[in-house]
């Protein structure tokens, strides 16, 4: 059997990155923020030097970031847009530090990273995603290494023993899951779910962007472990980045010999990876209607019984990882059992990529052992939300997740936990409401989601999302009562429990969890007929009160040029003008301006 | 550009029919009635089913779309980043509604789940180009120098 690093030049690898060398992030964030023009004013500037593009570290909020090594001094630039990389390049020139842009000298240092644990991420950022070479450097391909002395059903016993749960949404432990198909005879089949649907949720993204090939050696260990031939990414079409990224992946991989028939001298070892594009359906995130859509098919889930493992892709057993999963197995085999069991929690081990967005000074993503509370991400990795606001909650999960309240900020991070409180893990999106956010208007953004994505198979589902968001649109629209909200209560419990997928039976999850602890907030939807947090404009009306003195701040802060008056006298808001954004009502500095009757 | 025999050449297996929508789709930028045909006759697949896949999905046009399309992201954190601003006033300015092709045939605007640059938010994305941190005015830009 021939080792990896037969094939991959590992000290070209290795020299590059330890070597003089130029790092600028270009994965989907990076380029929203300009990155691309940075990396092509680095290349064209002839620094003699390596410029390399790699993924994302995860400061997302830093984009465009660029490192720099020179003469054995590292040091990372925040913001560093086109008309900053002038400046920058200046200073590389002349061996020196650029103290506009610095940032750190290592990640290290960061406040961002320092609660961090980066074991599946660790090359994001770091390699350049499509450079086999410096990924085999880093460690690459020796977790496939590992599973390769072993026999299939030793690996399965691993991955069991790590206690490894699935990192899509449910949990469900990824050992037990392969075991179910060991043994199996015939064709059988790997896919890797990267359909990342869930709004808030780009991990995936990520790791695909950044580092693909630790996902296809995951991919490749699970095929293994199963007696696998042919395997799967089913990838999202919104991900148009992603899709490239690991297509080039494979077919470096294929001429490397790494997939493709007795892999690597292992005789009988033989590897299909085939990328399958959606076409824009949340629902083929569930594991039978993506195998639906595999098989080029309405993307339908149906009843399991029976599961994937019995009868999967054209009716083969068939085993179904998530991305973030299939990382994770790379990492276990490669780091070992000892160190593995040693981080997270008891009974959920390891870590987790969460996605850290909303209103949060610091987004981007994040990954963290199993035990954190969610205050220390929060607050000490996200830096809390935006200067004159309060943190009221943080959303977990996407639309099947729930609403966690800022005084449960102790909660540790693990699946239990946050089922428990009435959230879910689910993929690892985390968005940070401010008091400037309204619970129900959220509630609401969720069901229409679920709603518009429900495929319509099973009528409680169909039916049911679009009755609660009718009661959730009264209540913004100021025209609920107090019996709606009993009966969306009755109703969501109602879909919760006779849906057929989990798409309907996490549906409600948004509505109860915001109902369990802001019940208030949807009584004053309903009682008085306003909206704390100032979201739903329909039921808001701005008046001005005597208490102006006609300074004339509000009518500079208007948008809508909707207020006017005479200087020191009292003015007044045109309310067909008026945009309701409330921006009057928070520059007034002498309370003046009124919310539906209650004061500044 | 590719005619549709072309690309049905390459496709053998009726397992591939979302990628032959997705080809058609990229290549002529709608699937028309007489391609869905085309398809029927060339690889034996019942119109209905192909029918049916190019309902399902939200990705599939029936009718010619714009030369560019612009996705508004309407994902969680845009949502409470006040994507629904962008979108008006995207709306404003093309004078158009979510699914809608400009009179000029230069933009189809349409709103999509998530595209996961959240921490970016709020994002557009113009074909396959991302734009994130977006204001009223930053929209104004981008759409009057993009390319028609």
């Amino acid at each position: 059997m021939k080792k990896p690093t037969e094939v991959i030049d590992v000290e070209k690898g290795a020299s590059e990155l330890a070597g003089d060398r130029v790092t600028v992030g270009v994965a989907t964030c990076g380029i929203s923020a300009g990155a691309a023009a940075t990396l092509s004013l680095l290349q064209e500037a002839n620094l003699g030097m390596l410029v390399d593009p790699v993924g994302c570290s995860g400061a997302c909020y830093n984009e465009p970031i660029v490192t720099v090594r020179k003469g054995g001094v590292f040091s990372i630039y925040s913001h560093v847009t086109r008309d900053a990389a002038g400046r920058l390049i200046e200073c590389v020139r002349e061996c020196k530090i650029c103290d506009e842009l610095f940032t750190a000298t290592d990640l290290s240092e960061m406040e961002y990273y320092k609660k961090q644990q980066r074991l599946v991420m660790e090359n994001c950022g770091i390699i350049n995603p499509l450079k086999i070479e410096q990924y085999a450097a880093r460690g690459g391909f020796a977790g496939l290494m590992e599973a390769l002395y072993l026999e299939p059903k030793e690996v399965v016993e691993v991955v069991k023993e790590s206690r490894l749960r699935g990192r899509g949404g449910a949990g469900f432990p990824t050992g037990m899951k392969w075991s179910f198909v060991v043994g199996k005879a015939g064709k059988k089949y790997v896919i890797c779910n990267a359909d990342e649907g869930d709004p808030g949720a780009f991990m995936n993204r990520i790791m695909l962007e950044s580092d693909p090939f630790k996902v296809l050696e995951g991919v490749m260990i699970a095929s293994y472990a199963i007696g696998a031939d042919e395997a799967f990414i089913y990838m999202r079409l919104e991900r148009p980045l992603s899709i490239k990224m690991v297509r080039k992946a494979i077919s470096i991989m294929e001429e490397k010999g790494l997939l493709g028939e007795n892999i690597l001298g292992r005789t009988g070892f033989n590897l299909k990876i085939k990328v399958k594009r959606g076409a824009g359906a949340f629902v083929c995130g569930e594991e039978t209607a993506l195998m639906n859509s595999i098989m080029g098919q309405r993307g339908y889930p149906r009843p399991r019984p029976p599961f994937p493992a019995e009868k999967g892709l054209w009716d083969a057993p068939t085993v179904i990882n998530n991305v973030d999963t299939m990382a994770n197995v790379a990492t276990i085999m490669k780091i070992g059992l000892d160190r593995y069991k040693k981080i997270g929690t008891e009974k959920s081990r390891g870590t987790k990529t969460v996605c850290l967005t909303g209103n949060i000074k610091r987004p981007g993503v994040i990954e963290v052992p199993f035990g954190i509370t969610l205050g220390e991400i929060v607050y000490g990795i996200g830096g809390g939300t935006p200067d004159g606001t309060k943190l009221k909650a943080v959303q977990t999960g996407g639309p099947a997740g729930g609403c966690i309240p800022a005084r449960l900020m102790d909660t540790p991070l693990d699946y239990e936990t946050l089922t428990e409180a009435g959230a879910i893990m689910g993929s690892g999106g985390m968005v940070v409401m401010s008091d400037r956010d309204c619970v129900v208007d959220v509630a609401k953004y969720f069901m229409s989601f679920t709603q518009q994505e429900s495929c319509g198979k099973c009528t409680p589902c169909r039916e049911g999302t679009m009755r609660l968001l009718e009661i959730l649109e009264r209540l913004t629209e100021g025209t609920g009562t107090k019996e709606d909200i009993e009966l969306a209560r009755k109703l969501a419990i109602f879909v919760r429990d006779s849906s057929l997928c989990g798409l309907g039976q996490n549906a409600p999850n948004p509505i109860l969890s915001t109902m369990r602890y802001f019940m208030d907030e949807y009584l004053r939807h309903v009682e008085e007929k306003t909206c704390p947090a100032g979201v739903c404009k329909s039921i808001i009306v701005y008046t001005i009160t005597d208490k102006c003195i006609g300074c004339g701040n509000c009518v500079r802060v208007c948008p809508a040029g909707a207020i006017s008056g005479k200087p020191k006298s009292k003015h007044a808001i045109d309310q067909v003008k008026c945009v309701k954004c409330g921006e009057c009502y928070r520059n007034c500095a002498f309370k003046a301006i009124e919310r539906n009757g209650s004061k500044n | 550009m590719k005619t549709i025999d072309e690309i049905l050449a390459k496709y053998r297996d009726r397992s591939e029919l979302i990628e032959i929508l997705s080809e058609i789709q990229e290549n002529f930028g709608y699937l028309s009635e007489e391609n869905m045909r085309r398809i029927e006759q060339v690889l034996k697949i019942p119109l209905v089913e192909i029918y049916g896949v190019a309902t399902f999905y939200a990705s599939f046009k029936l009718r010619p779309a714009g030369r560019h399309t612009i996705k508004v992201c309407k994902g969680t954190a845009c949502h409470v980043k006040k994507a629904d601003t962008i979108q008006n006033c995207i709306e404003e300015l093309l004078n158009v509604k979510d699914k809608e092709t400009t009179e000029d045939g230069r933009f189809t605007l349409e709103c999509v789940n998530c595209i996961g640059a959240c921490a970016k938010a709020p994002n557009i994305m113009i074909d396959e180009e991302v734009f994130g941190e977006l204001t009223k005015e930053k929209v104004e830009k981008i759409l009057k120098d993009y390319k028609a």
